[in-house]
């Protein structure tokens, strides 16, 4: 059953290239039968396979399918392959899942639109993109999906080409992006250097062999693939990308810019645990940029407008909590908050998807308010997602949420528990300004506009992510051993024995006569305290009711009161300015770069080398024209110089 | 009869027809002219031949001659339609009117 894997990208690869070539023959309904009917095959194809590997024991759980060998030049040989285990199979069943929904939510939010075919084609490309992402067997195979899913978020991001702030905001994802992509490609090619392959499980299992603990090739392999990271991911400093991302139709923010897309680079972290692990200052830098992200992200959030900024905001500093339990080694909590995460956040963004939609277009919360009367269904699965995302017993993000933030504190410090806490204090605060901004109090919406709710092929979706978003958590019961569903379903891929690795390392370094220092701290095991984790359970509840509480005071019971307190703060507005970070990249960086091409090009380019190619070519034609009045074209003239010619060579002659 | 007419009599007198050919052909307008100067030029040559034949006893430059009276004869009525054509392109017979054997 497994050997069907090849199957599943290339329905939505099929999909994408009936809808791209033939879109506009054959009719919307055709086009959004073909996108959504090629995703559901895939998730059809996913499941089945999903239910095979459930019946395979837990240690066989790893199947690779080699397609062909892609490239081979000497020792660098490259298959296309894809490795089926149960890391990529939650990614695969999150991806077409929530891609499935999200394709059929798209044929109600985007009907009106005349180039639906283009958008299918796009949003298909990219599922086959991101199933290439997670499936590939080698890091060669995970970077084409990863710049698939790139160039697809510029297209997406981009749709709306006519509008300049669209087009702008595809090409800062692009370029921001390319950053992070550089120095995930330094990152293979010195895999390749060490490992001599780039094979996902070869070279999981030489690292402990082949690499010294916390020495520095590790390190720099770890800290390439991690800024990789944060470019896909949005995390500090590629952040600034992802809220401009929001330029693109909602449907596509929930896809790809929420549950699946920016989530790669934690499945990457996640893939190459195994290396992260033997770079601790790096899984350090990983944990302080996620809990950094994931605060200041979040106080951004609270003073944004834009419904959809706000939650780009939020994703930002969602995907900083992922980070960091990667950072302290909660890898399983890493991947069950993204799994959570895309359920509540794809719901989320296509629940303000719904509200733009009723109320023609609008983005703005100022001009929103009282919705909850005229959209009944988008507000009751908003509000189960807010719930579930502000972290409330029993939704989803609670169960997720708590125990990347129990990590944090036992194998991380409190440090980074505080962080992670007082994101939590202010998610749920922003995500309650938004409802109450959008669904309570006075309707601020223009009285032109009649709100309306949105059609069942949009309601549903959300429904079902609710639903999702509610049971997600019941994935990883705490508390009890053994219970915790996806921490047992991943252990044979998480797997990484720290005292031979350690030994190993300790043995090379003696080899090179140098003696490492004790690592004997690293290998004293937390246990499972099952009563800090009630503690810590009872307080982010606490701490997730206050923020509510404070978000009710603030913005329903006197809603004038932020105003007077922000009226003058500077602070406020540092961070309503977003901390100025665009501002700082635009001089620091965009600016020298714009100058400098200028400079390349108008001076050294059209100057210098055009110039010099130029002057090639004229002194050449001065010549050619000296040379011109020979070929007069005068039978006789030519005559004539045939016998000059002859009467030279018999004076040469003799 | 032998020495009675020495072979460089010949030879001069064939160079002489072969300059007259060669100043014929740089000189003169006319195209015929021009293709009756060509003509000279090669039966200038034909005169060396023979003489030389004559001299050196075998009958090698009668059989050149002959090649170079067949060629002649080839070329004559090769040219002679290139000249139609060209009084066709334009009602004229001077070489200083045809100037387009360049790019």
């Amino acid at each position: 059953m497994l050997n069907l894997a090849c199957l599943v990208p290339i329905f939505p690869l099929i999909g994408s290239i009936i809808n791209g070539f033939f879109g506009l023959r054959i009719g919307k309904n055709a086009v959004g039968m073909v996108a959504c009917g090629s995703v559901a095959l895939s998730f059809l194809t996913v499941l089945l396979m999903f239910a095979s590997l459930l019946f395979t024991p837990a240690e066989e759980r790893m199947f690779e399918q080699v397609l062909f060998t892609w490239m081979a030049a000497g020792d660098f040989s490259v298959d296309f392959g894809f490795q089926i285990d149960p890391l990529s199979m939650v990614m695969m069943l999150v991806v077409t899942g929530v891609g499935f929904l999200i394709h059929v939510y798209s044929i109600g939010y985007m009907h009106e639109e005349y180039s639906y075919y283009r958008y299918f084609a796009y949003l298909n490309l990219f599922m086959f993109s991101m199933l290439l992402l997670v499936m590939g067997n080698n890091f060669l195979v995970m970077f084409i999906g990863w710049e698939g899913v790139g160039v697809c978020s510029y297209f997406l991001i981009g749709y709306y080409f006519e509008k300049k702030s669209a087009c702008d905001a595809g090409v800062k994802a692009f370029v921001v992006n390319r950053v992070g992509d550089f120095a995930f490609l330094l990152a293979i090619m010195y895999i390749f250097n060490i490992f001599g392959t780039i094979d996902f499980s070869d070279v999981m299992h030489m690292a402990p062999e082949k690499l010294i603990f916390g020495a520095e090739p590790v390190t720099i392999i770890t800290l390439l693939l991690f800024i990789g990271a944060t470019g896909k991911s949005a995390q500090i400093p590629l952040y600034t990308w992802l809220p401009d991302a929001m330029e693109g139709p909602t449907p596509v923010s929930a896809l790809i810019h929420a549950a699946t897309m920016v989530t790669a680079g934690v499945y990457m972290v996640v893939r190459c645990s195994v290396l992260f692990e033997m770079a601790p200052l790096i899984m350090l830098t990983v944990a302080f940029i996620g809990g950094a992200t994931a605060l200041m992200a979040a106080t951004i959030g609270m003073t944004q407008y834009d419904i959809k900024r706000v939650l780009a905001y939020s994703t930002v500093s969602q995907i900083g909590y992922m980070f960091l339990a990667c950072g302290v080694g909660a890898y399983t909590a890493a991947i069950f908050h993204l799994v959570t995460h895309a359920f509540f956040k794809a719901c989320l963004f296509l629940g303000s998807g719904s509200v733009i939609h009723g109320i023609h277009g609008e983005q703005d919360m100022r001009k929103m308010g009282g919705l909850k009367e005229h959209q009944p269904i988008t507000y009751i699965t908003f509000l189960i997602s807010t719930f579930a995302i502000a972290g409330i017993f029993p939704l989803s993000g609670f169960f997720s949420k708590d125990e990347i933030l129990y990590h944090a504190l036992m194998d991380g410090n409190i440090i980074l528990w505080g962080m992670g806490a007082t994101g939590a204090l202010l998610t749920a605060f922003y995500m309650f300004r938004l409802v109450f901004m959008t669904f309570w109090g006075e309707s601020r919406v223009d009285p032109h506009v009649h709100p309306h709710e949105s059609p069942k092929v949009m309601t549903l979706p959300l429904m079902i992510l609710a639903g999702l978003a509610t049971v997600g958590g019941l994935l990883g019961i705490p508390l009890v051993h053994g219970w915790h569903a996806l921490h047992n379903w991943l252990e044979p891929v998480l797997h990484f024995d720290l005292a031979a690795t350690l030994e190993h390392s300790r043995h090379m370094l003696h080899a090179q006569g140098e003696h490492p220092a004790s690592w004997a701290h690293l290998l004293i095991e937390t246990e499972h305290n099952v009563w800090v984790e009630i503690a810590l359970m009872l307080l982010s509840l606490g701490i997730a009711i206050t923020g509510i509480v404070g978000a009710y005071f603030c913005y329903v019971k006197n809603p004038d009161l932020p105003g007077k307190f922000i009226k003058g703060q500077w602070g406020y507005e540092l961070v309503k300015n977003k901390y100025g970070v665009d501002e700082l990249y635009d001089a620091t960086i965009v600016k020298p770069t714009v100058v400098g091409s200028f400079f390349l090009w108008k001076t050294a380019d059209q100057k210098g080398i055009d110039g010099g190619v130029n002057a090639v070519a004229n002194v050449i034609g001065w010549f050619s024209v000296q040379a011109r009045v020979f070929q007069s074209g005068f039978v006789r003239n030519y005559a004539l110089f045939m016998v000059m010619g002859f009467l030279v060579l018999l004076i040469l002659m003799f | 009869m032998d020495g009675f007419v020495p072979l460089n009599h010949y030879l001069l007198l064939s160079a002489t027809l072969f300059v007259i050919g060669v100043l014929g052909v740089l000189l003169r307008r006319n195209v015929i002219v021009v293709f009756m100067s060509i003509e000279i030029m090669l039966n200038a040559v034909n005169i060396s031949l023979i003489a030389f034949d004559h001299y050196l006893n075998n009958s090698d430059g009668q059989v050149f001659s002959f090649m170079v009276m067949c060629v002649a004869a080839a070329e004559v009525s090769v040219g002679l339609a290139i000249i139609i054509s060209m009084f066709r392109n334009k009602p004229t017979v001077n070489l200083d009117e045809f100037n387009i054997l360049k790019w």
